[in-house]
């Protein structure tokens, strides 16, 4: 039927929407229940790295990638797979540090902020801060510890959105005692 | 399909948090499910902007019942609803036989209870949908779980306009 054609590109479109507003209702619901924007960062980030345990088992599932040779390729995986797949976006990574254990994600449009204002009295909330604690939770699911900020974020004034990812160790699995 | 698995994880993170952050268990259960379906009314209210936004008007009330079964079910859960009953007297029902947002629990009686709080959200987005069109309504959500064998769950939505 023609007129389906239409709507699946629209109901990719909804979707997405979906998840933004039900995002825009929880950080104002935050908002809300906490006295300043440091505590709804850090929930924010709380609830993301809850989000990003689970979320890795879902993507790896969904897709069939191996295991990372390196953060190179760990990054790349983040920007051309994860994002694309579940926010459908495609950041380009950049900036990496002379070390090559420091990157940034830029994000020309985050569809988090879509439809969103920041109130003057809310200069410090770090809106998406969820998407830190996913990408945190996630990599510490695959045995990496990591660092993640937002050094430019468009609902601040920057003209982009960046989001800062650094290597800090690898997590050694632990086996349970008693084994050999 | 994955662009759907975002909004469900982020909905279960807000079910915890809301649920995490009341004082008292058991009495505030009531506060915590309006707190949910106020979330979802606003919810509903934009995404029901969004998708009407080149849509022709709507006839009648059914017309309006028809495009949230259809159109705007497919939007959010990928699915249209499966069966629509009215009274013609302002009730409706609406059946999904496998609701996506309680997919994730077991079949069977032992999360029944747990129900209520994952249809909470929904009720509000169907709320704050028909609110949009001008409709006043309550929205209500049944579950009967069906016997273990069957991974359907049943839901049932009254709507009184």
């Amino acid at each position: 039927m023609s007129r389906q054609s239409n709507r699946t590109t629209d109901s990719k479109k909804m979707n997405s929407e979906l998840f933004t507003l039900t995002y825009g209702a929880l950080v104002t619901q935050l908002c809300k229940d906490y006295e300043n924007d440091e505590e709804v960062n850090k929930q924010l980030d709380k609830m993301g790295y809850n989000i990003g345990v689970r979320l890795i088992e879902d993507f790896l599932a969904r897709s069939s990638i191996g295991r990372c040779q390196d953060f190179r390729e760990t990054a790349d995986v983040i920007a051309k797979v994860a994002f694309k797949m579940y926010l459908g976006i495609t950041p380009s990574v950049t900036n990496w540090s002379p070390a090559g254990d420091e990157f940034s994600l830029i994000l020309e449009n985050n569809p988090l902020v879509d439809f969103v204002e920041l109130p003057d009295n809310h200069s410090t909330l770090v809106y998406s801060s969820l998407l830190c604690g996913v990408l945190r939770g996630a990599l510490e699911m695959v045995q990496m510890a990591v660092d993640v900020r937002f050094a430019q974020d468009t609902l601040r004034g920057d003209s982009v959105t960046e989001i800062r990812m650094k290597f800090i160790k690898r997590i050694e699995e632990n086996l349970p005692a008693g084994d050999e | 399909m994955a662009d759907e698995a975002p909004f469900q994880f982020l909905h279960n993170e807000v079910l915890q948090y809301i649920y995490k952050s009341a004082e008292n268990g058991e009495t505030d259960n009531g506060r915590n499910i309006a707190k949910l379906e106020n979330m979802g009314f606003r919810v509903g209210q934009g995404l029901m902007e969004r998708l009407t936004k080149d849509t022709a008007r709507f006839k009648d009330e059914l017309d309006i019942m028809k495009f949230v079964c259809k159109d705007f079910w497919t939007c959010v859960f990928k699915k249209q609803i499966d069966n629509l009953r009215t009274n013609h007297q302002g009730i409706y029902v609406l059946q999904d036989n496998k609701f996506r947002l309680l997919s994730q629990l077991s079949a069977g009686k032992q999360y029944l209870e747990q129900a209520p709080k994952y249809l909470a959200f929904t009720c509000g987005l169907v709320r704050g949908a028909l609110s949009n069109l001008g409709v006043k309504s309550i929205v209500t959500a049944e579950v009967s779980v069906m016997p273990a064998c069957v991974s359907d769950h049943k839901m049932i939505r009254k709507i009184f306009s």
